[in-house]
């Protein structure tokens, strides 16, 4: 645990809109709970199938390993699916938060937890009392993975690329040469299914 | 000091309920007197601004740490402003009344 030790902090950009309704057929007449998509879920599904990440690059800019973005990745489109099917609302709200530097865990009792005050370090869990704690890496304890994927927005007009920002989409960039509206380099799909 | 935990129902023997904003009830433990109080969770079907409305009600109580299973982005923003303290259980299986015992270490 070196105090040096700053994990990347997490990208979630959160989404446009706060859900899907029904619309014709039966969708007034079902009164059906909405399904509620986690912020990890949405951006699981954006990355893989919008921004055309793999798994493994989508995992990598979330901060998790490749089988937990599998995981929720699968868990999206269970959820998107059975929205269809039962033309159910889909909510997107909450979900989990992504570990980072600031964040302890507690060999004791096994919680994970903040320290709110940044200049000073905890010193032992705020729920057992356990001097056993340490410096939360990653959700799973795995080793870290660079976030940085060597990925591109490209202007389709003169060929000119950048480097892209995740959270920020690339048809939001101007070109500047050109001021032509940028795009997505869309070489690597989802392989990893 | 008082801490907020969330829970499946009204009495100690429930279980942590693992969704914050959207829990059933909030227990609002007070470390020095000992007391619980079981308060419903107004908020808990709202389609909207939940995270908002829950945190408004904890800070209202003057809760410093809270106890749940998980927090979403924005309300832990909003929790990290005003340094409230957040612990999160990840395994199930914890009642209220473990919890307090493991806080009165
Ligand atoms: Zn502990
Ligand atoms: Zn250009």
């Amino acid at each position: 645990m070196s105090p040096s030790f700053k994990r990347p902090r997490k990208i979630l950009s959160p989404p446009i809109i706060k859900g899907f309704k029904p619309f014709g057929g039966e969708a007034d007449k079902h009164n059906s709970e909405p399904i509620l998509l986690l912020f990890e879920e949405y951006e699981a599904l954006r990355l893989c199938d919008y921004d055309m990440l793999t798994h493994h690059q989508a995992g990598a800019a979330m901060g998790v390993s490749r089988p937990t973005f599998t995981r929720i990745y699968a868990s999206v489109r269970q959820k998107l699916a059975q929205a269809f099917a039962e033309g159910r609302q889909i909510i997107i709200e909450g979900g989990k938060v992504y570990f980072d530097s600031e964040w302890y865990h507690c060999n004791q009792c096994g919680c994970y937890f903040n320290h709110p005050e940044p200049h000073t370090k905890a010193r032992q869990c705020p729920l057992c009392g356990s001097h056993e704690i340490a410096f939360s890496e990653s959700e799973n304890g795995l080793a870290e993975e660079s976030t940085e994927v060597d990925d591109f927005c490209f202007c389709p007009t003169c060929g000119r690329k950048a480097k892209h920002h995740y959270g920020s989409p690339c048809n939001q960039m101007i070109c500047p040469d050109c001021n032509t509206q940028m795009r997505r380099n869309r070489m690597r799909g989802c392989k990893n299914r | 000091m008082k801490v907020a935990i969330t829970s499946t129902g009204n009495s100690p023997d429930s279980m942590l309920d693992p969704r914050f904003g959207r829990c059933s009830w909030f227990v609002i433990y007070d470390t020095e007197t000992g007391s619980t109080e079981f308060i419903p969770n107004p908020y808990k079907n709202e389609e909207e601004d939940v995270g908002l409305a829950v945190v408004n009600l904890i800070i209202s109580r003057q809760v410093k740490k809270i106890i749940s299973g998980e927090f979403g982005v924005k309300v832990k923003s909003l929790l990290d402003r005003r340094q409230v303290q957040l612990i999160l259980l990840k395994e199930s299986g914890f009642t209220i009344t473990k919890i307090i015992e493991l806080l009165n270490h």
